[in-house]
């Protein structure tokens, strides 16, 4: 069931007039994205988790238990880092006060410290910014040291409140690489709120998907959003976000081909050395389905698969659900077509059908 | 200097003493009264901030007359004299500062109550997810943040015991060297019709409540500037 490092959260009660009951377990590393709408307990969870707020429940993290009945330790003694929504910087301390701030500012040096105060300069691009005050930066320059802060605080576990909502969009993708890289490098698991699917479609590698207070999913991200079971499937942009692997790179055209499991395909992008792990985003709008293979077309990719499941979407459309490779034993990748499609090519469950997937379409994360 | 007689000075010097250690003891009385005012959720809080505002609506005659028994010889302040062979506590030095000490104290309490609201949860919360415990986020976060309020807080309330009248009257009465403060002196010399002391006096006194308001306005700006 559950491995010795994950990390098990399970609170309920209430707060003001708002009930919360949730209850999931996630995997000791990688990113973990607490996905939902506004008001729905995201943020509950992450200050319950943190010790913030206290409900009754049970927290443990890597088999150290910091919440059970009759135990409940104070935020202080929780080694998590919090990133807050909005930076909440000292205004009192330098940036380099604020960085240094969990070790009393000293530099931290020695075996409790495996994050070292240079990566964490190196990581987030904060070397010039250190002798500053916090109120001559930018917004993004603010996230940014408070994500260092909160690392350098030597967490367990890193805790993330939309840590880019309050940013607008040109900062947010300037943000956004830092936070690839950081879930590049770091070893510690990273749970991130947010309500925005993008974020999470680059970002998460486990999704908690909660409504009201409760969760309704959790599982590998991938898992969750091809399942038609779940309201993500269905939404106007769904897609699915799927482990890759950088191959040859064909510098006339600019395009990469990369493997998926079950599949490759040919990306514009720019040349990555070969087996480099990234993420290609396929979204359902953008698979077409046929059942032979066509003639000469503008679409690069086109990849045999499975029918697995459909689920009518309204009067006119159907979402399906498609296993990539020969004999459908790939990735789940998602389609939405009309109805009228669907009946004209014969579908079924189990037809072996051709996937066209423009290349113009694909994004990374 | 300036022909005044000595007396004047034994004056001056004992009022800037009593507001010194009024001020001292309040910002340490004060403190964690603001921080409890500021921070509990208890229904009750806000009776207790009345009974710390209760000086700045009462006579001072009021105030006196309970001090006056309290701190008289039959009071707990008398039994507490004893302890040291005096009869009473009113009519000394000592029982000024316990007196000022109440008197001032919505003039301190306020302002820094006031500050660390402003300061918030936030900063306190990033403070405890940075393992500070409690005590040191108070002393590196908080005090450090409010310090406008604490600074405030300190020169209202110095400004306030070098004012005090009513109070001092009643329970200091008028013993120089131990309890005769400026603007009792002032008084004196008015009844006693020395016009040319009570002016200089009431003059210097004048000069000193406008440097008060003065700087304090400018460094509220200044800090106000800092801030942004």
């Amino acid at each position: 069931m559950t491995a010795p490092g994950d990390i098990e959260a399970e609170f309920s009660g209430t707060l003001g007039a708002f009930r919360l009951d949730a209850s999931f377990t996630a995997p000791g590393s990688g990113i973990t994205a607490l996905f939902g709408p506004s008001g729905c307990g995201k943020t509950s969870v992450l200050r319950c988790i943190a010790g913030l707020t206290r409900l009754a429940g049970r927290c443990s993290v890597a088999g150290a238990v910091w919440q059970d009945e009759g135990r409940f330790l104070p935020p202080h003694r929780r080694p998590v880092g919090y990133v807050f929504q909005e930076a909440s910087l000292f205004p009192h301390l330098s940036v380099r006060g604020n960085l240094l701030y969990a070790h009393r500012g000293k530099v931290p040096t020695g075996s409790d410290a495996p994050i070292s105060f240079d990566d964490v300069i190196e990581l987030l691009g904060l070397a010039s910014l250190i002798p500053r005050a916090p109120q001559h930066l930018s917004g993004g320059e603010r996230q940014r040291v408070a994500i260092g802060r909160a690392l350098l605080s030597q967490p367990r576990l890193l805790l993330m409140d939309e840590p880019l909502s309050a940013l607008d969009l040109a900062t947010r993708e300037e943000i956004l690489p830092f936070l690839e890289r950081l879930h590049e490098t770091l070893a510690i698991p990273v749970f991130y709120v947010t309500h925005e699917i993008g974020e999470v479609e680059r970002l998460a590698d486990h999704l908690v998907f909660m409504q009201a207070g409760r969760v309704v999913a959790a599982g590998p991200l991938t898992e969750l959003q091809s399942d038609i079971g779940l309201p993500l499937a269905f939404s106007r942009d769904a897609a699915v976000s799927l482990p890759a692997t950088a191959g040859d790179y064909d510098p006339a055209y600019g395009l990469l081909k990369v493997e998926v499991d079950g599949a490759s395909l040919l990306v514009p992008g720019r040349s990555h050395p070969a087996g480099t792990r990234l993420r290609l985003r396929i979204r359902a709008a953008d698979v077409s389905l046929t059942t032979a293979p066509p003639g000469p077309t503008s679409i690069l990719n086109v990849l045999p698969a499975v029918i697995a499941e459909e689920r009518p979407l309204g009067e006119t459309e159907k979402v399906v659900v498609l296993r990539l490779g020969v004999s459908g034993q790939g990735s789940r990748v998602l389609a939405r077509i009309t109805r009228r499609s669907w009946d004209a090519l014969g579908l079924a469950v189990g037809t072996k059908i051709h996937a066209q997937i423009k290349s113009a379409a694909l994004a990374w994360g | 200097m300036l022909g005044l007689s000595s007396d004047i000075w034994t004056s001056v010097r004992l009022t800037i003493e009593l507001a010194a250690v009024t001020t001292l003891i309040l910002l340490v009385v004060g403190t964690p009264v603001a921080w409890w005012l500021a921070r509990s959720k208890a229904h009750w809080k806000e009776a207790v901030a009345a009974v710390v505002a209760l000086p700045l609506v009462l006579p001072p005659t009021v105030l006196g007359f309970y001090l006056l028994i309290v701190l008289g010889p039959n009071g707990p302040g008398g039994a507490l004299a004893s302890l040291w062979g005096a009869r009473t506590l009113a009519f000394t030095f000592e029982g000024l500062v316990i007196g000022s000490v109440i008197y001032s104290l919505p003039f301190v309490v306020q302002p820094i109550r006031n500050a660390f609201e402003a300061v918030g949860e936030r900063p306190l919360e990033v403070a405890a997810t940075l393992r500070a415990t409690p005590w040191r986020a108070f002393w590196s976060v908080a005090v450090p943040l409010a310090r406008p309020g604490f600074l405030t807080g300190a020169v209202l309330g110095f400004a306030h015991t070098v004012g005090e009248f009513g109070v001092v009257l009643m329970i200091g009465g008028n013993v120089p060297g131990e309890t005769k403060v400026l603007s009792v002196a002032i008084y004196d010399f008015v009844e006693t019709l020395r016009w040319r002391e009570a002016n200089i006096l009431s003059l210097g006194m004048v000069i000193f409540a406008f440097a008060v308001i003065l700087s304090m306005t400018l460094i509220e700006k200044r800090m106000r500037k800092v801030r942004q």
